[in-house]
């Protein structure tokens, strides 16, 4: 037989029955539908962090610092790499030559340093760190109250929710809920802040001679000189962030935030510059402890990692994590898909139950076929594709029905987020893969259902079939 | 269609030949003997009652040489073919293209329209739509239910129903009309309207045709030749000179004058 007559036959028969056929179909839905939700949870729960730690900016920065440093995090380098001593200084030139390497969108020098912060004149000890203008997309900073700073040079802060609770005096005791970071921002947005730090400045070079003449034998280390003088600046509060954007650097996480721009001109006395001051050819040019490179794509990381360690310096990236994670979302996905499959597992059983009771309703129907001049094979293939026919409705019913759960379920999580004051988020995603894969093996499941009553009907006696009523 | 094997020449005159046929089935303990060592030659274009009463295995012969049952021993050659060497597929061709079958209880699909039933057969054969269409309506045209096409088999009367089943099985034109009591579940007069019809087929587009029945008269009215079987064997073959010769006679007109 045609396919098209096939079709034609098999949606008659099941039409014959309706009831009966749409239960099973009902049935397949159903199982689809489970499949259907727990895979797009799988989906949207992996969008949802992939999306959430490419913002963070975790997986396309490679942090690079000097090997001077002693404290490089590849231990395997510091042993079989040069000589500390003799290794490369990780300075602007060095700053700007990375920036120069294909697929990167910018280095940025590290700056953080603990100082002291003024605030309606009582003091508060805090780490400090600078912001480039591209952290503005930064994902720790949804949910900000106020804005991102108005320019890379401007005198503002954004400070971090614990900080500004410690600022106003409402430190919550361990384990109370966290106060709204908008009530918090509420007094503090627009006040001023004062910042006391410590400012390097190279010595005039008239008082180096002067010096000089003094005691102008023995220790000339006039080229290197520069004098530490304390000042203090004033910053604006135009931000407070309600995530932590650097819980990953663990205690040295800092809780108020500058321009980076800013931060680069205040000339701040970092703990590396005591160090590089005994190096001979020491200036007045400021030495990085370590710079944060962005790559342009996540999975060219690798190979900037290989250029940037190529020029001496040491590096540091979150690529195998990420490479672990995706192996925690295959396995993720594999049992949601298991237990997905059971519902549909149930479902298969229900068409072989309903095939098998149509070939003993139908009898002799496939008697007469077989008497007029049906083949084994056209029988088979009448209840295979009424089998088929099933499985596709099935399937895509079900896709819908899963989806529609899905956006209910999305619904009503983001009711809830909404409520705690968090962004909405996507949890139940349906890709057209998905939506595919699901019509496809909810069809297979069904010709697999199919294959012993389809076997069965087809080796009827048609001698049998006839003379029963 | 292709692969099926030719029909020799040296058998043309005999449409069937059956060569001590043999058909037993085993219940229990017990071997009963449908058929019992039959052999016989129809020749083509020939009319044939097989009589007896019930169980006297003229049913299962119908059967083996209508290719739905196989012989346990013996051979039935049909155009040609011998039934018992053919493979199911090659057996599910032949029941398609060279036997056409009517039975006693119509045995038409509840489901389907009278239309529907008539092309099945052109649906196994792979008839493109557009052909089933009208073979089915000159079909049912020739049975005289063309205004029928759209009804369902539950909507016609016994005799109408017939008349779409004997449609059904000319729809592919076969060369032999086997009928399982075709009259058994018709009152005498649509019984007669049916079986003249046959008798049409018969001489018309020269099918063979083998009828079981149990009614001697049927027999005696229609066939040329009547083979009777009793206990599966063959107990008497004799011609026969049909009743109603004149082919031009109308089926009604029997029933009008009596």
């Amino acid at each position: 037989m045609k396919i098209p007559d096939l079709t034609e036959l098999a949606l008659r028969n099941l039409r014959e029955s309706v009831l009966r056929n749409s239960l099973t179909t009902v049935g397949i839905s159903v199982g689809v539908a489970s499949l259907v939700a727990m895979l797009s949870l799988g989906t949207g729960l992996q969008q949802l962090f992939s999306r959430r730690l490419a913002k963070s900016g975790l997986f396309d920065t490679v942090f690079v610092s000097s090997r001077r440093e002693l404290r490089g995090m590849g231990r395997e380098e510091e042993r079989n790499g040069p000589n500390p001593a003799e290794s490369r200084v990780l300075d602007e030139a060095a700053r700007q030559e990375i920036e120069r390497l294909p697929n990167v969108s910018e280095a940025y020098p590290d700056i953080r340093f603990v100082t002291e912060l003024r605030y309606d004149d009582k003091p508060h000890l805090t780490m400090v760190s600078a912001l480039p203008d591209s952290a503005k997309s930064n994902d720790a900073f949804d949910g900000m109250q106020g804005s991102f700073f108005s320019s890379d040079s401007a005198s503002e802060a954004i400070l971090q929710k614990s900080f500004a609770e410690e600022l106003l005096g409402k430190t919550p005791p361990l384990g109370a809920p966290e106060p709204n970071v908008a009530e918090l921002a509420k007094p503090l947005l627009g006040k001023e802040l004062t910042m006391n730090y410590a400012r390097r400045q190279a010595m005039p070079s008239s008082l180096a001679p002067a010096a000089g003449k003094s005691a102008p034998s023995a220790d000339d280390l006039a080229a290197a000189a520069y004098s530490v003088i304390s000042r203090q600046v004033k910053l604006k509060i135009v931000g407070v962030s309600d995530l932590d954007p650097e819980s990953m650097r663990g205690p040295t996480r800092a809780k108020v935030f500058l321009p980076l721009k800013l931060a680069e001109s205040l000339h701040v006395m970092q703990p590396a510059d005591l160090r590089e001051m005994t190096r001979p050819a020491a200036g007045d040019e400021p030495v990085y402890s370590s710079i944060s490179v962005r790559v342009k794509d996540p999975a060219k990381v690798q190979s900037v990692e290989d250029s940037i360690k190529k020029m001496g310096f040491s590096t540091f990236s979150i690529v195998d994590a990420s490479r672990s994670l995706q192996q925690v979302f295959r396995v993720l996905y594999a049992f949601l898909g298991i237990f997905g499959s059971l519902a549909l597992t149930v479902a298969s059983i229900g068409i072989v139950n309903t095939l098998v009771m149509a070939i003993l309703e139908r009898r002799r129907e496939i008697g007469i076929m077989k008497a007029i001049g049906a083949s084994d094979g056209d029988v088979k293939k009448l209840f295979f594709a009424e089998a088929g026919a099933m499985g596709i409705l099935g399937g895509i019913v079900g896709v819908a029905l899963g989806w529609a759960i899905g956006q209910v379920i999305n619904f009503g999580t983001n009711i809830y987020l909404r409520r705690q004051s968090l962004p909405p988020e996507h949890f139940w995603v349906v890709p057209l893969w998905l939506a595919i894969f699901a019509v496809v093996f909810s069809l297979v499941v069904s010709l697999i259902s199919g294959l012993y009553p389809a076997g069965r009907a087809a080796r009827l006696d048609p001698v049998q079939a006839l003379r029963y009523e | 269609m292709g692969n099926f094997p030719a029909p020799c020449s040296q058998s043309d005159n005999f449409a069937i030949q059956s060569q001590n046929l043999c058909r037993h089935y085993r219940m229990g303990e017990t071997v009963i003997r449908a058929v019992d060592g039959v052999s016989v030659r129809v020749r083509t274009g020939e009319f044939v009652a097989l009589l007896g009463s019930s169980g006297s295995g003229k049913s299962s012969m119908l059967n083996l040489i209508a290719g739905l049952d196989r012989p346990t021993s013996g051979s039935v050659i049909v155009q040609g073919r011998d039934l018992s060497k053919l493979s199911r597929e090659e057996l599910a061709k032949y029941r398609l293209r060279v036997v056409g079958m009517v039975f006693q209880s119509f045995n038409l699909i509840a489901s389907m329209t009278l239309a529907e039933n008539v092309e099945l057969p052109l649906r196994f054969a792979e008839v493109d739509r557009s052909e089933r269409d009208s073979m089915a309506q000159s079909a049912l045209d020739r049975v005289g239910l063309k205004a029928r096409l759209n009804h369902r088999p539950s909507e016609l009367s016994g005799g109408e129903q017939q008349r779409a089943a004997l449609a059904r099985a000319l729809i592919n034109r076969p060369r032999l009309l086997l009928a399982d009591e075709p009259t058994g579940n018709l009152d005498s007069r649509t019984g007669t309207e049916i079986m003249d019809m046959v008798q049409g087929f018969n001489r018309e587009l020269g099918m063979t045709v083998v009828m079981v029945t149990h009614e001697r008269a049927l027999a005696e009215r229609y066939a040329e030749r009547m083979i009777f079987l009793a206990d599966g064997k063959l107990v008497d073959d004799r011609q026969n000179i049909p009743a109603r010769a004149s082919a031009g006679s109308h089926p009604v007109d029997a029933g009008a004058r009596s």
